[in-house]
């Protein structure tokens, strides 16, 4: 089990490698010359020179990537150009709303999104399952950014019964933060459950047809108790991979999610630092997505031993 | 042998002959699906001619006008004709869809073909596949719209870039089950080269998955076309898009929903078709996985 963890985070190296490159180049190669930025409009091409070999851009290519590799392995992401702050920092402070949001998405999904998958294989053929995955089918092709607003005008504006917009941290209590999480999480849990309800279907369907669940019913076994019990058990392993894989389908939903209902996240940082060409921004911020999805899904193949006892590093 | 093989398919064809009610019977979804598209196809063709005025025109004493007989779908913040500039946008999101669809399978079916035949370099394709897999779609997509100036072409290049990792992990999985199956191991014994085998063997075989994948990618790009321009990184705002529309609304949605509602409804409803041509295509094309979804 050890040995495997540590193979793991071994191959974890070169894909987390290729995407430092992808994210190096994006500086190397934006257009417009950092030192003429930070220079202003007063520098000479003396002073522009100066700033260049203060900074490190007339060095090479590999150098140049080696410095921002070291600097980034120590946690130093840069300095963002508008801000003049650290990215890390800006980065730090965006955070929190990102993860409650993600948090919260994760937890709907799981709750809404097996039930539902579990009834339309058990109810396999019936008008359950088929509206089901009709549910499924319409989750999949209603963007995240048309379902928020549908929500806010039905549930907001006529209803009234949320907040329209906006974020309250959880540090000024739970219920406080509560309301105006609902719809963000709902709204960008749409295509996450419609991914998850019907991964659960197939792969309970598949279970359902084994003999141990004959079993299992033949025995007298309560039905939530063999679809729960038994079933949902041995078909847990695909939705939990893909509960992992379709983290990326989340995380480009963030970005949109808190532009729709103003949440000030990372997603907005990104927005923010696209429409003011600040390239640091948008390198920290990729490469904190790219590494928190590469983590959780190396922490869900681990989990793989806990879910399935047969599989065995 | 194959004249007669032919005419005996065409035989047990015609035998029972296939009635477009039965069709649409049978398979209801994909009628609809192929039924929406090819309305929204013509109308993104015949756009001038569907009522419109010119979507860029400006009108600023009938701006923000609501929902009416002579502005079907209201007026915008500069008084542009909300109607006419959605029609317009149809013609975006197709062109970037199916462009997207075809140039990310083209590229994938290429690196997916050549990976599943090569271990060496498979190995280092795979790794840098998996790297770019791991940053997000639309995160790649933006941070390589940073990079370029916004037009079409580059909004269709950074999504396929984003998408060809995808396509070709799926043509390299298919390639790599192919090779052991009797029917190539049989032609590699016969002494076949390489290049035929994979002409030949290998790519017909790989065709019905791409072409599912490929209906997929073309909703998945529609989608992420509207998202990059809603955030302001992806199509010109000088050109009507349904992204670009509801971009304009974002700030006046509480005043003019309909700003947002109807380019989002259209956006929604070409998706929706594109996935429900999609299942179909899955359903005839992939029986095996046809079942376990």
């Amino acid at each position: 089990m050890f040995a495997y963890l540590v193979r793991r985070l071994l191959a974890t190296i070169p894909v987390m490698g290729v995407v430092a490159i992808f994210v190096f180049s994006l500086l190397y190669l934006s257009p417009g010359d950092p030192a003429v930025v930070i220079g202003g409009d007063t520098a000479t091409l003396e002073d522009i020179a100066k700033i260049r070999e203060k900074l490190g851009l007339d060095r090479p290519f590999l150098v140049q990537f080696g410095t921002w590799l070291w600097n980034v392995v120590r946690g130093d992401l840069g300095i963002s150009i508008f801000t003049n702050l650290p990215v890390s920092k800006l980065i730090l402070q965006r955070v929190e709303p990102t993860i409650a949001l993600t948090v919260s998405t994760l937890l709907v999904t799981v709750c809404v999104a097996i039930p539902m998958g579990v009834l339309a294989a058990w109810k396999a053929g019936t008008w359950i399952d088929r509206l089901v995955m009709a549910f499924a089918v319409l989750g999949f092709s209603f963007p995240v950014f048309v379902t928020g607003y549908l929500m806010i005008f039905s549930l907001s504006i006529w209803l009234d019964l949320l907040p329209v917009q906006g974020y309250v941290s959880i540090t000024n209590g739970f219920f406080a933060f509560l309301p105006n999480m609902v719809l963000p999480s709902l709204a960008l849990g749409m295509v996450y459950i419609a991914l998850i309800a019907r991964i659960t279907r197939a792969s309970m369907l598949e279970v359902l047809s084994q003999d141990y669940i004959r079993t299992a019913h033949s025995k007298g076994l309560s039905k939530p108790n063999v679809l729960f019990g038994h079933a949902l058990k041995n078909a847990a392993v695909p939705i939990v991979t893909t509960l992992g894989i379709g983290l990326a389908l989340l995380i480009s939903g963030v970005v949109v999610t808190e532009s729709v209902f103003a949440i000030p996240g990372l997603g907005r940082l990104t927005v923010d630092a696209i429409l003011r060409r600040d390239y640091p921004i948008i390198q920290g911020v990729i490469l904190v997505f790219s590494a928190a999805y590469v983590l959780i899904n190396l922490m869900i193949d681990v989990t793989y031993t806990f879910l399935d006892p047969r599989i065995r590093y | 042998m194959a004249v007669t093989a032919l005419d005996d398919a065409t035989d047990i064809g015609a035998s029972r002959p296939v009635t477009i009610r039965e069709i649409v019977r049978r398979h209801p979804t994909v009628v609809i699906g192929s039924g929406l598209l090819l309305a929204l196809v013509l109308m993104a063709i015949f756009a001038p001619y569907l009522g419109t005025v010119d979507p860029q025109a400006l009108s600023p004493i009938r701006r923000l006008r609501g929902p009416s007989e002579q502005y079907w779908f209201g007026t915008d913040m500069l008084g542009r004709d909300v109607y006419s500039r959605v029609v317009y946008g149809a013609r975006i999101s197709l062109v970037v869809g199916l462009s997207v669809a075809l140039l990310s399978s083209a590229i994938g079916l290429a690196i997916g073909l050549v990976s599943g035949f090569n271990r060496p370099v498979d190995a280092v394709v795979m790794r840098i596949m998996d790297g770019m897999m791991s940053i997000p779609a639309v995160l790649l997509a933006i941070a390589l719209m940073a990079l370029t100036k916004a037009s079409i072409e580059n909004v269709i290049f950074a999504i396929t870039i984003a998408e060809v990792p995808r396509v070709s992990r799926l043509v390299r999985g298919v390639v790599l089950s192919l090779r052991e199956q009797p029917f190539v191991e049989a032609a590699r014994a016969t002494g076949t080269r390489s290049w035929r085998i994979v002409v030949r063997h290998i790519l017909p075989n790989t065709l019905a998955p791409l072409i599912v994948q490929g209906t997929y990618i073309c909703a998945a790009a529609i989608i992420t076309e509207a998202i990059l321009s809603f955030l302001g990184a992806g199509t010109p705002p000088n050109i009507p898009s349904w992204g670009n529309i509801m971009a304009e609304g974002r700030s006046l949605f509480q005043v003019a929903a309909y700003i947002i509602l109807f380019p989002g409804m259209f956006l929604s409803i070409t998706v929706l078709a594109v996935n429900l041509v999609g299942d179909g295509l899955r359903d005839a094309l992939d029986p095996r996985l046809a079942r376990r979804m």
